[in-house]
C-alpha cells in the first residue's frame, strides 16, 4: 500500500486521485498533512496540489457523475473529517474504474459512505438556513455568528442572497474565522479576527452597536415564540429531537 | 407602546395555534425583483415548540373578535377573552421584520369573522396585497379563505398568497351541526372547488401565455378536529381521502382537539389531548399519498379504527401476511415500500443497489432500513432458513418486546412522523 499525504485542500485531494493513476498504484492510503504522523518504516509521497490534474480528474468524474453527486463530493469533503479523505479518494477510484452509473450501487461502501457523509453536511447547512438569527446593527447591516459542526459556510451562499437580497449581511463562523458579507451587489468572504471584541455567545452583539428597533422585534420573536406554543401538547422528547441542546446557543428565542 | 403590540401579539398569536398547518413548501415564488425573501424549494423549520411542534410561519389571526358561536374555538363568540385586532401595517412590520432576522419562512394569516365574511376577507387581502407590491416582499404566504367571501375577493387574494386554506373543522357534516351550528361542510367546499378550479385555468393559461401570473401555486389545504366528536377513523380518513381527491388538496392536516371549554358537548378541560390517534392518523395519510395505500386497505368496515400500539403500516402487514415475505432482491418497488420498517428513501436505494449484485442483511442496515421490524417480513441473499411460518400475533409480541417501548407509552408522549 502506498501512503499519499496531501494538503487538506480539495484539490489535493483530486490530485492525489491523479497520481494514483499515473503510478498505477494498486491501494493508497491518503492523509492529510495535518493528520500525518512520520513513520520511519513507510515511505511516504507527498502530493503537491496542482491545478491541471486536478481539474482533469473534476472533469472525469463529471463525465460519470450527474451534478447531485458531483455536489455530495464538495459537502463531504467540507466535513473536514479526518476519514472522509480516504473515502473520497476511494470513491474517485471506484467511479473511475467502473461504467457509469456505479453511484447507483448503495450496496458498495465507498458510495455510502460519500452518501451519508454528504447528507450530514448538508443537514448542518440545512440547520444554519433555519437557525441563523440576525440582528440589525446601527449600520443596517444584519449580523449573525454561527460555529456549525463543518465548514458549511460556502454552501450558504446563494441560499441567503436570494432571499436577503435587499438588506446588507454578514454571517461569520467563530470557529474557522471567515465569514460571508453581502453589501447588496455580491457576497464576499472575508476574514477578521471577531473573537477579541465580541463574546463568544450566539446573539449577543452589545446593545451600543444595535439598532434602536432590534430590541423589540427580539423581545416580539420571543413572546410569540411562547404564546404559539400549546402546554396541554408538551413534548420535550421531541422538541430535543427536532432542536438538539447544541444549537440553542443559536436560538434567541431559547435565551433568558 | 411596545405593551401595546406585545399584548396583541399574545392574544392573536396564542388564538391561531390551534391551526396546525406550518408548512411552507411547495411554492416557486422566486426572489426575482431583488426584494425580500424567496420562497422556491423546500421549507424550513426555524424553531420547534416545547411541544415539538414546527415553527415556520409567523401564524397569527388580524383578529380574534368573531360573530359565529363554534363550540371548539376559543375565539368563539360566547367565550369571555380577551379580544384584539392588528391595524394592516402592524401585520406587514411584523412580517418584514421577523423575516429580515430570519426568524420565519413567511406569514400564516387567519382571522375571526367580524361585521361579514366580506368585510374580513378584504382586509386579509389588502395586508397580503400591500406585503407583495408595496413592501416586495417575495416569502411564504398562507391566507384563509373566509367562508362567504366573495369570488372576487377570493380570486384577488389567490394572486398573492402561496398557499389557501379553509377547515373542514370536524370530519362530518353530524359532527360539525352539533359543535356548530351555524357552519356547514357546503360552506367549505364553496371556496375549495372555486380556488381549485381557478387554479386550473390558470395553469391551463400559463401553458399558453408565458406571463400568466402565478395564483396560489402551493395549492389548498384543509384540517379537521379530532377526538372532539365521536367519529371512527375510518369516517375521518374516508373524508380526507374524498377531499384529496375531489379538490386536489396539498395536505390534509388533523387537530387532536385540545379541551378548551366547559361546554358538555366537548371533553373536558384537562383531558388528555389524543396525540397517538393523531400520529396513526397522519401516518395513514402518508401511507395514502406517498406509499401507494388505498385507504380502504387500511379503514373499512372490518377495521373502523387504527391500532394505537402499532403503526398502521405494520398493522396492514400482520392483516396480510399471504403477501409477505417479500424478497428484496426480486420484489416490485411497490411491494418493498410496503414491507413494514422500509421507508422511501431505503426503498428507492435498495432498487438501485440491487442492480449490482444480490443485497445481504448488512448492507441492508448500512442502507438505512429499520431491520429489527422489517426482517420478519422480507428474504435477502444471506436470510436465515426459516423452519416455520409465524402468525400475527406473534411477530407482533416479538416486535413490541424489541421496540423500545416507542409503542407501549401511554397519552404522554406524542409519537413524530416528521
Amino acid at each position: 500500500m502506498d501512503l499519499y499525504v496531501f494538503d487538506g485542500t480539495l484539490e489535493g485531494l483530486l490530485t492525489a486521485v491523479f497520481h494514483s493513476y499515473q503510478k498505477k498504484a494498486a491501494q493508497v492510503k491518503l492523509v492529510s498533512r495535518e493528520h500525518f504522523h512520520p513513520d520511519v518504516f513507510q515511505e511516504s509521497f507527498t502530493v503537491i496540489s496542482e491545478d491541471e490534474k486536478a481539474k482533469r480528474v473534476w472533469a472525469g468524474l463529471a463525465k460519470k457523475l450527474d451534478r447531485e453527486w458531483m455536489l455530495r463530493i464538495y459537502k463531504a469533503f467540507l466535513s473536514e473529517q479526518p476519514d472522509i479523505f480516504q473515502d473520497l479518494l476511494d470513491f474517485a477510484r471506484y467511479i473511475i474504474d467502473h461504467a457509469e452509473g456505479a453511484s447507483e450501487n448503495y450496496g458498495n461502501k465507498h458510495v455510502l459512505a460519500i452518501s451519508q457523509m454528504s447528507q450530514k453536511v448538508h443537514r448542518e447547512k440545512h440547520r444554519m438556513e433555519a437557525f441563523i438569527r440576525f440582528q440589525q446593527t446601527a449600520d443596517q447591516i444584519y449580523y449573525a455568528h454561527i460555529d456549525p459542526d463543518f465548514n458549511v459556510l460556502p454552501l450558504l451562499t446563494d441560499h441567503f442572497k436570494n432571499r436577503y437580497a435587499d438588506q446588507k449581511w454578514l454571517i461569520y463562523d467563530l470557529k474557522r474565522k471567515y465569514g460571508l458579507f453581502y453589501d447588496l451587489e455580491k457576497v464576499e468572504e472575508i476574514e477578521f479576527d471577531f473573537a477579541a471584541e465580541f463574546s463568544a455567545n450566539l446573539n449577543a452583539l452589545p446593545q451600543q452597536v444595535l439598532d434602536p428597533k432590534e430590541e423589540l422585534y427580539s423581545l416580539l420573536w420571543k413572546d410569540y415564540f411562547r404564546s404559539t406554543n400549546i402546554p396541554a401538547r408538551k413534548n420535550m422528547k421531541l422538541h430535543i429531537r427536532h432542536v438538539p441542546k447544541r444549537y440553542w446557543k443559536y436560538l434567541s428565542e431559547k435565551q433568558g | 407602546m411596545f405593551e401595546r403590540i406585545r399584548e396583541k401579539l399574545e392574544i392573536l398569536a396564542d388564538a391561531a395555534k390551534y391551526d396546525v398547518s406550518c408548512s411552507s413548501s411547495g411554492s416557486n415564488r422566486k426572489n426575482e425583483n431583488k426584494g425580500l425573501g424567496d420562497a422556491e424549494g423546500t421549507g424550513i423549520c426555524h424553531t420547534y415548540t416545547e411541544d415539538g411542534r414546527c415553527v415556520s410561519l409567523l401564524k397569527i389571526l388580524l383578529t380574534n373578535h368573531c360573530v359565529y358561536d363554534c363550540a371548539f374555538c376559543v375565539s368563539r363568540r360566547s367565550n369571555d377573552i380577551k379580544r384584539a385586532a392588528f391595524t394592516v401595517d402592524e401585520v406587514v412590520e411584523l412580517t418584514m421584520n421577523f423575516y429580515r432576522r430570519n426568524y420565519i419562512e413567511g406569514l400564516f394569516l387567519s382571522s375571526g369573522i367580524f361585521k361579514n365574511a366580506d368585510y374580513t376577507m378584504e382586509r386579509l387581502v389588502r395586508i397580503v396585497k400591500k406585503l407583495r407590491n408595496e413592501e416586495r416582499f417575495n416569502g411564504y404566504i398562507h391566507l384563509k379563505s373566509i367562508p362567504g367571501a366573495s369570488e372576487e375577493l377570493l380570486k384577488e387574494a389567490g394572486m398573492y398568497a402561496d398557499r389557501m386554506s379553509i377547515n373542514l373543522e370536524m370530519p362530518t357534516e353530524l359532527g360539525l351541526k352539533l359543535l356548530a351550528p351555524e357552519k356547514s361542510h357546503e360552506d367549505v367546499k364553496k371556496p375549495l372547488n372555486y380556488i381549485q378550479q381557478s387554479i386550473v385555468q390558470f395553469s391551463d393559461e400559463k401553458g399558453l401565455i408565458k406571463s400568466t401570473p402565478r395564483f396560489v401555486p402551493a395549492g389548498q389545504s384543509t384540517q379537521m378536529v379530532i377526538g372532539a366528536t365521536p367519529e371512527s377513523d375510518k369516517e375521518i380518513m374516508h373524508t380526507a381521502n374524498a377531499f384529496y381527491k375531489n379538490f386536489s388538496l396539498k395536505r390534509v392536516y388533523y387537530s387532536g382537539y385540545i379541551p378548551i371549554s366547559h361546554d358538555t358537548r366537548l371533553p373536558v378541560i384537562g383531558s388528555q389531548p389524543p396525540l397517538i390517534r393523531e400520529n396513526r392518523l397522519y401516518q395513514t395519510d402518508w401511507l395514502m399519498r406517498f406509499y401507494g395505500f388505498d385507504v380502504q386497505e387500511i379503514l373499512n368496515d372490518a377495521n373502523p379504527n387504527l391500532d394505537i400500539d402499532i403503526d398502521p403500516k405494520l398493522s396492514w402487514a400482520l392483516r396480510n401476511l399471504d403477501q409477505f415475505p417479500v424478497d428484496v432482491n426480486t420484489a416490485d418497488y411497490r411491494m418493498i415500500l410496503r414491507v413494514p420498517g422500509i421507508g422511501v428513501a431505503s426503498a428507492l436505494k435498495i432498487v438501485q443497489a440491487r442492480k449490482f449484485g444480490r443485497l445481504h442483511q448488512d448492507q441492508l442496515k448500512k442502507i438505512g432500513i429499520s431491520f429489527k421490524k422489517a426482517r420478519h417480513f422480507i428474504r435477502y441473499a444471506d436470510s436465515p432458513i426459516q423452519l416455520r411460518e409465524y402468525e400475527a400475533g406473534h411477530i407482533k409480541g416479538v416486535i413490541l418486546s424489541e421496540g423500545n417501548s416507542k409503542y407501549l407509552k401511554t397519552a404522554q408522549n406524542q409519537l413524530s412522523l416528521f
